[in-house]
């Protein structure tokens, strides 16, 4: 397939796989921060490919990972109510709350729906007059301006029958507060590319020379993500800390101007709780007053919610790059995808779910090749 | 015949320990309180469902082999005999509806044991309300269907359900087929070796049903793959009797086939992702709804394995069928890691593939 194939081809895989071993002289840490990323690494067998001086680890990257258990229980609480129809994105109905998950409720009767875009939540809306229609409006920069559009649209239609339950979280701020933690590892991170296509990458410069750490905003294909490491790899040999571009492709630096206006309208940069990471400043976005009409959580008052979190499960430090999927004493024994103890089992873009679907055990699996 | 196949059957029922089995244990111990959508998805779920809650109360030596069909022999003459259920929503699809599809599974399903299906049962659950001319589209693709796959409808059943009860129309259809004596196809064959070949392109079914589902416009229509395999697989049995094992790639996709078999051969499966056959257009489709192509749904797809010998002969007469022109080999079954199969990747690295333990829900971004 045209403008895919490219950037999953063995021969150039092996050119960039020597190139970057060429060049490598000590051990390095690189973070690639999306879960997208984590996911196309494990799917492809990419990490195994490297060299051994060049550990990737996982970010934080995956939002349904680390939409907070508060935030998830709410929604639950909104989405058992009869008069509501709630809807989410697909990867989000598996995600263990306190007590149950949207799976569960779905099956008890509630009326949950899987939509592609927020939009589709008005189209709902509209059909079903005498319900209230919900969306879970999750994700990073990326997914703010639909969702925000969805806002905007129901305020410019006078639907008065929708509302978002915001839980939006922010790049920059989650990086920092794993380069600020004692348990740091992180030498160089491999930036997100879909939440700069959105963004623009200005707000990455302070944190590069602050902390004193490469960051090269990058793709998501095999060829993107090896390129990445190969020019993350020679800031670090070379003791250089820059922002630079591997998705030039899709990203510039001035970001999609027409899309941060419409964020800018819809929502505000607020503090945010993580899950597994806790309160980090400034790191999500919450509706601007002026759409308050259109706040789920001030709608239905859901305000009482008793969390209760796995004992066991490390997820906040497999999201902070602390510790690998497989390190967790519950990884593919108490908590596998049927049965997840944390969210980072539960989308394909959490680490432990890339690490359990694609096989990746504490034992290495040698394939057979045949002749 | 009769008394010994009667006594055969009160045997296998009375070593069945029914009061031990409800008195010790009323229910088996699940996660789920309720039935999931998830337990249908053809995953790890649907399973252990099955394996949970139905085959140790049903247990016996046709049943246990979990095949597509039940292998009968009945005065020295070998049945395959096989059920299905379609629920599919929408009912019209590009490339097909609910009634071919019911005739087609349960043919394909007959034709993996080996057998020339004979004769279909058809049973009807229809939801009040249900249009008549869309009831009649229905039963004359089934009409069709029938014809083209050379099988009869023998007896059958309708029932009726309040509004809101049902989704418009379920199907279930039922088949018996005769196996020619010289065609043993079972998982017991496969062996370490053995050539994994498959008769074209994945994905269609699936993406077909999820474009309509969700209104998703492709420059070229993406079509259902549903079709009666009973026809290649004469061909095939026909260009060699030798077949190890043959198997239609449906609920759950290739993934789902190839760790079932994986599994109850306890050989490894390898695969080689750059070789296995799919559409630009759904590989495109697959990319833009973050689904893996490898658990899409086929309905006219089937895995064939065959010992390396007569792996040419056996493909070469595939690609000589209209089902299976497109025909590849896609990968090989191995000693090691048994039980599991893993992919060379596009790139040249390798993965475990796994069954998803229900549906596959499309990522967030």
């Amino acid at each position: 397939m045209k403008y895919l194939d490219e950037y999953r081809d063995e021969e150039l895989a092996q050119k960039l796989i020597k190139e970057i071993a060429r060049i490598v002289t000590k051990p390095w840490v690189i973070m690639e921060v999306c879960g997208g990323q984590t996911h196309s690494i494990v799917k492809y067998g990419l990490d195994r490919m490297l060299p051994p001086e060049i550990e990737l680890v996982h970010g934080p990257g995956c939002p349904v990972c680390v939409t907070s258990l508060e935030m998830i229980d709410k929604a639950h609480a909104i989405a058992s109510r009869e008069d509501v129809i709630f809807c989410s994105f697909g990867d989000m109905l598996r995600v263990p709350g306190s007590h149950s998950d949207l799976l569960v409720l779905k099956s008890r009767g509630a009326d949950i729906r899987v939509v592609y875009s927020p939009i589709d939540c008005l189209k709902i809306a509209k059909a079903n007059p005498g319900k209230k229609v919900v969306f879970f409006a999750i994700g990073f920069e990326t997914t703010a301006p639909a969702n925000a559009m969805s806002v905007w649209l129901a305020k410019q239609q006078g639907i008065t029958n929708f509302s978002v339950l915001v839980s939006h979280v922010l790049v920059p701020p989650a990086m920092a507060a794993i380069l600020q933690s004692p348990q740091n590892r992180v030498q160089a991170f491999l930036g997100p590319g879909h939440v700069c296509t959105v963004m623009g990458y200005n707000e990455y410069f302070p944190l590069a020379s602050t902390f004193k750490v490469p960051i090269v905003i990058t793709g998501f294909e095999p060829m993107d993500l090896l390129h990445g490491v190969l020019m993350t790899v020679k800031q670090l040999e070379e003791g250089r800390a820059e922002v630079e571009n591997q998705y030039s492709r899709v990203v510039n630096e001035a970001g999609n101007r027409t899309a941060m206006d419409l964020v800018y309208k819809v929502f505000e940069v607020s503090d945010r709780k993580w899950r597994g990471i806790g309160s980090i400043p400034q790191s999500g976005y919450k509706l601007k007053s002026e759409f308050k009409d259109y706040d789920a959580e001030l709608i239905f008052n859901v305000d009482k919610i008793d969390t209760q979190e796995s004992s066991v499960c490390i997820s906040g430090l497999v999201l902070q790059g602390v510790k690998k999927p497989q390190q967790c004493s519950a990884f593919g024994k108490q908590c596998t995808p049927e049965h997840p103890l944390g969210a980072t089992m539960v989308s394909g873009e959490g680490a432990c779910a890339a690490y359990y679907t694609y096989g990746r055990f504490l034992e290495k699996i040698e394939m057979a090749v045949p002749e | 015949m009769v008394q010994k196949i009667i006594m055969e059957i009160k045997e296998i029922n009375s070593s069945i320990d029914y009061a031990t089995l409800l008195g010790s244990c009323p229910l088996p111990i699940t996660n789920y309180k309720e039935v999931t959508l998830a337990h249908g998805s053809g995953g790890k779920l649907t399973h252990r469902l099955i394996e949970q809650m139905i085959l140790p109360q049903f247990k016996n030596e046709f049943l246990s082999p979990l095949h597509d069909g039940a292998l009968l022999n009945i005065n020295n003459t070998k049945l395959a005999f096989s059920t299905d259920s379609y629920v599919v929503n929408p009912i019209f699809f590009p490339g097909g509806n609910i009634g071919e599809l019911a005739v087609n599974g349960t043919v394909n399903d007959l034709s993996m044991c080996g057998a020339k299906p004979m004769y279909l049962s058809a049973g009807f659950i229809i939801e009040e309300g249900f249009a008549m001319e869309d009831f009649w589209r229905v039963i004359l693709s089934m009409q069709n269907a029938a014809k083209k796959a050379c099988v009869l409808f023998v007896t059958g059943d309708t029932k009726v359900v309040d509004r809101g009860k049902g989704d418009q129309i379920y199907i279930n259809t039922s088949g018996i087929g005769i196996i020619p004596d010289d065609v043993n196809i079972k998982t017991a064959n496969v062996k370490a070796g053995d050539k994994i070949i498959i008769n074209g392109t994945i994905a269609d079914h699936g993406i077909a049903i999820m474009s309509v589902r969700e209104n998703l416009e492709f420059e070229t229509e993406i079509r259902s793959d549903t079709a009666a395999l009973n026809g290649l697989v004469e061909t095939i049995l026909n260009a060699s009797k030798d077949v190890h094992m043959l198997r239609d790639a449906t609920r759950g996709g290739v993934t789902s086939v190839m760790t079932e078999i994986a599994e109850s051969a306890k050989l490894g499966v390898y695969l080689e992702e750059t070789k296995i056959p799919i559409r630009e257009e759904v590989k495109g489709a697959c990319e833009i709804l973050g689904l893996d192509p490898l658990y899409v749904a086929n309905e006219g797809k089937m895995i064939v394995i065959v010992p390396p010998g007569i792996c040419d002969t056996v493909l070469q007469a595939m690609q000589s069928h209209p089902l299976g022109k497109n025909a590849a080999v896609i990968g090989e079954v191995v000693n090691q890691h048994a039980g599991m199969v893993m992919m060379k990747t596009a790139i040249g690295g390798s993965r475990v593939v796994d069954m998803l333990s229900g549906e596959q829900l499309p990522r967030i971004c």
